[in-house]
């Protein structure tokens, strides 16, 4: 089998390029030529899949640059893990291009969404294509930049405007620790490539140190907490984006990332634990988030917080497969709830759930699908969320930690809770606007039903039904899932708890006990506010930020030009002083000449009487 | 090919000669004249490139010539790895400056003459082997950018020009102080730099200190190094377009240059003893620079003040004292030129169009001038470090290589390169993100305008995807540097 992976994201790259160029001439014609792009590389992608030898290998194309004397090559990894990365990729980048040029149709910057759209594709395939920690770097900067530029893309909104700057500089905070993690293993590891991580040289505590760093990096794209506020406000951008990289693909490029440096991680306890404790917080924080939200897309954005947090926890309990499994099914599911949310958008021109509602009767494609998406995500049997749910679980049981477990626990039941309330909010009921909804063009409606089949039936490569295949494709093993009943039905009834809770809270209209308690209100309005997070980061560090570089543009002019101009005031007054000597006048300066020579004679006649 | 090197630097001189002679209201003419000379020493360069011999870390095309032979004043010029980029990123940017010069609209003939004596004393500065000429040479740039600024420039010229003359000629006193001092030192007697390279490190301790630190000042005030970078702002703000390209793209690096070619192989023990105290001025640098560019209000004088924060890492990558920080250090001068050489052309860009250079006149600019906006955006990601643009690699090599000297100087630095990142995306939000300003109309980047900018694009993608595009030139010859430490 010939070497070709390393020519998948050269197609989009190369419809980038044409895009920007010609975008204004092409017109509606970028966006064949992304798609044709994306397509091509989902062909190249499958190809690679079916080609996969086991246990997958890795070639290197060329010397990219020498340091310290060690070679950084542009090295190809191709595994089980890449190649799932790139399925899903391609595979749902492909679809919602599709969809993007329904949704995006009437936009004046047609082209350049399309040109966006391309780079992040290869950039995102650049990623997991990338043998080593620097190339992934690399593209991982490149997707953070898309992202960037996507979310503001409707620039001329204050608000999505600094949504854009918000997404990069946050991602690029946790950036900067992956960034001193390479330059540490760079320094004491003498490698930066994936296969050698199990094996570094330098000392214990200083690659526990590395592994924290680059899960710091992981935890920036992946929006966990304390890194999470950019990812509610790059909802922003358009839908289809919102889908394609803060849903599938990117958001899930630091999960992807630690499981791809695993050995590292694996290797030193406190890494891992690290990881479990903050996917735990994230997972929960963000569930209650979700809970409270009004607008479709923040409740999904929260969602999806969560839903990568449960998959760090997951990652951080030892649960390599699990974690990635539900990687996979979230992109899918995850991907057709935001496009049914995007083309309830564009049907009812409002994000407030609280405004819509019987929609189902007006979108039937949209409102199944999403109510397809809604359930996997709750983790319904036999949908592709319960499969990989029900594997974190064992997982997490099986870890013998009963705080993650009941993490994760609290956030499924919690994701069960906000799904439903959308799905009553949004799809069910009665309208609460007068709205003229109407169903979405076939080139919308198309993506998402395909995207359903994956979100129902995706779950079942990794089934004991199918012998866990996927488990077993990931890690070369032959081990047989087992069905494990008590698990099923635990959290079966837990999902259908949850929706039960947001049936009786919303169609019922009960009231919680103690509803009118004066601290129960305090907590709600703690949620309603998203923590404080924002406000706290504003306070402590944006104005901060700008007031000491205001101060130092101030100490800049008043001291150090100061002292500049100073010296030359100094040296100026010191001129003038001088130049009163020179008053022409040759009386003067034979006056001075004759007391310069008395002076001279004193001093003379001084040293000659000390000596006789 | 004997004297290659002499006619890259007297060919801009020549020009200047034959733009004299022409009749000073033959604007056209002279323009062409000019540029027709630039373009003629960017082919030299050209050809001097190809015939480098990049396997080599020695001195290469070496001339000689006695001048004052009493004094032991020779006419030495040499290209070795270091400066190579540097003659090449000269050439280049004096022609596309040059290009962009249509923008001088008064005293034409006096422009072009005095931009070719400038070029000359650039080149010469790069190329010079013999202390003298190169304190010649120095001098030669000097005056030239003197009356660049205090002629065409803007409204507080006068100011600007002269804190620029005084400030770098008082670095320039010292330096010849140094010089003067280090041929008394030397055995026997030379003014010959390469000789200097032997005898200079066999120097006591006190002695190295010393007359490095004289050299060091000089060279501070170029760069320009913390505290002493007021000038810059300054000059810049007052400089027309063309004339800020060359200055942040090529007379800062003569700065740096001298520290590579002067302080670091005729001083090793000096450097080494103070390479804590210039990690630690690269970081100042680094990070004071973006805060202050991050509050300025006035377009260039951002521009001018991340210039001083980009040399930080020049300086990092020094103090690294190892292969991988030289070849970063060297590497991010070249770099800098370029980009920030395209940023002041696109910072003209608007100022001819609006006549101000406050951000609060600009917004929204992506909407009507969709090419300027690409080319804007662009180099802001060139000049934050975007990985796969060539600003990216000088940067991460300077800091691999000062990770491994001061762990804890690459990560304050590391951590203040988000300054560098916030500066620069918020100023493309402010001046391309927005709601467009009302009544604002202006044209987009022209065919002309965007040819100039389009080679510096190039290069930093080159640079960026391929980093052994440069630094294959100068691998060797730091190779042989490092090995003399």
């Amino acid at each position: 089998m010939v070497n070709i992976a390393h020519l998948i994201p050269v197609f989009p790259f190369l419809a980038f390029w044409l895009n920007i160029a010609f975008g204004r001439r092409l017109g509606r014609g970028s966006a064949y030529v992304s798609v044709g792009a994306s397509l091509i590389s989902t062909v190249l992608a499958i190809l690679v899949f079916m080609g996969l030898k086991p246990g997958g290998g890795s070639y290197e194309l060329a010397t990219w640059i020498t340091i310290h004397d060690h070679p950084i090559t542009l090295g190809i990894i191709v595994d089980s893990l890449t190649v799932m990365m790139l399925l899903v990729v391609t595979i749902v980048g492909t679809l919602i291009q599709i969809y993007s040029i329904g949704y995006m149709g009437g936009d004046i910057r047609f082209s350049r969404y399309f040109a966006y759209i391309s780079l992040f594709m290869s950039s995102m395939l650049g990623l997991v294509l990338a043998d080593n920690l620097l190339m992934l770097y690399i593209f991982w900067e490149g997707v953070g930049l898309c992202s960037c530029l996507l979310v503001a893309f409707w620039y001329e909104k204050p608000a999505a405007a600094a949504a854009g700057v918000k997404a990069f500089v946050t991602t690029r905070i946790g950036d900067t620790g992956l960034l001193i993690g390479i330059l540490i293993l760079l320094a004491t590891g003498h490698s930066l490539r994936f296969a050698d991580m199990g094996s570094l040289p330098g000392s214990e505590i200083l690659m526990a140190v590395a592994a924290l760093l680059i899960f710091l990096g992981a935890m920036g794209k992946s929006a966990q907490f304390p890194l999470h506020v950019w990812l509610p406000d790059a909802m922003e951008g358009p839908t289809s984006v919102s889908a394609l990289i803060h849903a599938a693909t990117m958001v899930a490029a630091g999960v992807y990332l630690v499981a791809r440096s695993y050995v590292l991680f694996a290797m030193h306890p406190l890494a891992l634990q690290t990881v479990a404790i903050i996917g735990a917080i994230s997972a929960i924080m963000a569930a209650s988030i979700a809970c409270t939200a009004n607008d479709i897309k923040k409740v999904l954005a929260y969602s999806t917080v969560s839903q990568l947090g449960l998959m760090m926890l997951a990652l951080g309990a030892g649960g390599f497969t699990a974690g990635t499994f539900h990687l996979m099914t979230h992109a899918f599911f995850k991907a057709l709830l935001f496009l049914g949310a995007g083309s309830v958008i564009h049907a009812v021109h409002t994000q407030d759930i609280r405004q819509m509602g019987g929609l189902i009767h007006k979108m039937k494609i949209t409102g199944v699908t999403f109510i397809i998406g809604a359930l996997a995500l709750a983790g319904i049997m036999p949908l592709s969320g319960f499969w990989s749910k029900d594997e974190i679980f064992i997982t997490l049981w099986q870890s013998g930690n009963p705080l993650l477990f009941g993490a994760a626990v609290l956030t499924s039941f919690l994701t069960a809770f906000y799904m439903a309330r959308v799905i009553f909010l949004t799809f069910l009921g009665e309208p609460r606007t007068e709205t003229h909804a109407h169903e979405s063009p076939a080139v919308m409606t198309f993506p998402l039903v395909i995207l359903a089949v994956f979100a129902a039936g995706l779950g079942f490569i990794g089934s004991p039904w199918c012998h866990g295949a996927f488990q077993n494709f990931l890690t070369g093993g032959e081990e047989a899932v087992h069905l494990n009943y008590g698990m099923i039905v635990f959290s079966t009834a837990l999902s259908l708890s949850g929706i039960g809770l947001a049936y009786l809270l919303i169609v019922k209209g009960f009231k919680l006990p103690g509803s009118d308690c004066p601290c129960r209100n305090w907590f709600i309005r703690l949620v309603e506010n998203k923590y404080y997070v924002d406000e706290l980061y504003d306070v402590v560090f944006v104005q901060t930020f700008h007031k000491i570089c205001e101060a130092m543009k101030r100490f800049d002019q008043l001291h150090i030009d100061g002292a500049v101009n100073g010296v030359s005031t100094i040296v100026a007054f010191c001129a003038q002083a001088v130049k009163r000597l020179q008053t022409g006048l040759v009386e003067n300066y034979l006056l001075m000449q004759a007391g310069g020579v008395l002076a001279l004679l004193l001093f003379i006649l001084g040293k000659l009487c000390r000596i006789f | 090919m004997p004297y290659l090197l002499t006619t890259i630097i007297f060919l801009p001189l020549l020009g200047a000669l034959v733009v004299a002679l022409i009749p000073g209201n033959c604007d056209k003419i002279i323009r062409m004249t000019a540029i027709a000379f630039n373009a003629a020493v960017l082919m030299v360069v050209g050809v001097l490139c190809l015939l480098f011999d990049r396997t080599s870390g020695s001195m290469q095309f070496t001339e000689t010539h006695p001048w004052i032979p009493q004094a032991g004043i020779h006419y030495t010029v040499g290209v070795d790895g270091i400066s190579l980029a540097l003659v090449f990123l000269t050439a280049l940017l004096g022609f596309l400056a040059c290009l962009a010069s249509n923008t001088i609209k008064s005293r034409i003939k006096e422009y072009f003459i005095v931009y070719q004596i400038l070029m000359t004393g650039m080149l010469g500065t790069f190329l010079a082997l013999d202390l003298v000429v190169f304190y010649i040479f120095w001098e030669t740039v000097l005056i030239p950018m003197f009356f660049l600024i205090g002629i065409w420039g803007g409204p507080r010229r006068e100011y600007a020009a002269w804190k620029f003359f005084f400030y770098t000629l008082a670095g320039s006193v010292v330096m010849l102080l140094a010089i003067i001092g280090i041929y008394f030192l030397s055995t026997p007697h030379t003014f010959n730099m390469l000789e200097l390279a032997y005898s200079s490190p066999l120097l006591s301790r006190t002695l190295q200190a010393i007359l490095f630190l004289m050299f060091f000042f000089a060279f501070a005030i170029k760069v320009p190094v913390f505290p002493f970078h007021t000038w810059l702002p300054d000059a810049h703000v007052e400089a027309p377009t063309p004339v800020s390209v060359i200055l942040a793209g090529v007379l800062l690096k003569m700065g740096t240059y001298g520290l590579f070619r002067v302080c670091v192989p005729f001083f090793p023990e000096a450097v080494a003893m103070f390479a804590w105290s210039l990690g630690v001025l690269g970081a100042v640098n680094l990070i004071y620079g973006a805060c202050a560019a991050f509050a300025q209000t006035d377009f260039k004088k951002l521009i001018a003040y991340s210039s001083v924060s980009h040399m930080g890492f020049v300086l990092l990558g020094l103090a690294a004292m190892n292969s991988t920080g030289f070849n970063g250090s060297i590497l991010e001068m070249f770099n800098h030129g370029i980009i920030t050489g395209a940023m002041f052309l696109l910072v003209g860009v608007v100022y001819e169009r609006s006549h101000t250079r406050e951000f609060s006149a600009f917004g929204g600019l992506a909407s009507t001038m969709p090419r300027y906006a690409f080319f804007l955006t662009f180099m802001a990601l060139a000049s934050l470090g975007l990985p796969g643009l060539s600003g990216f690699v000088g940067e991460f090599l300077s800091l691999a290589g000062i990770f491994i000297t001061f762990p804890k100087l690459a990560i304050i630095s590391a951590i203040g390169l988000i300054a560098v990142v916030v500066l620069f995306l918020v100023m493309v939000k402010k001046v391309l993100w927005g709601k467009p300003k009302e009544g604002v109309v202006w044209s987009d980047m022209s065919m002309g305008e965007v040819a100039v900018i389009m080679p510096l694009l190039i290069l930093v993608l080159i640079v960026g995807f391929y980093p052994d595009a440069i630094l294959d030139f100068q691998k060797h010859t730091v190779d042989v540097l490092v090995k003399t430490l």
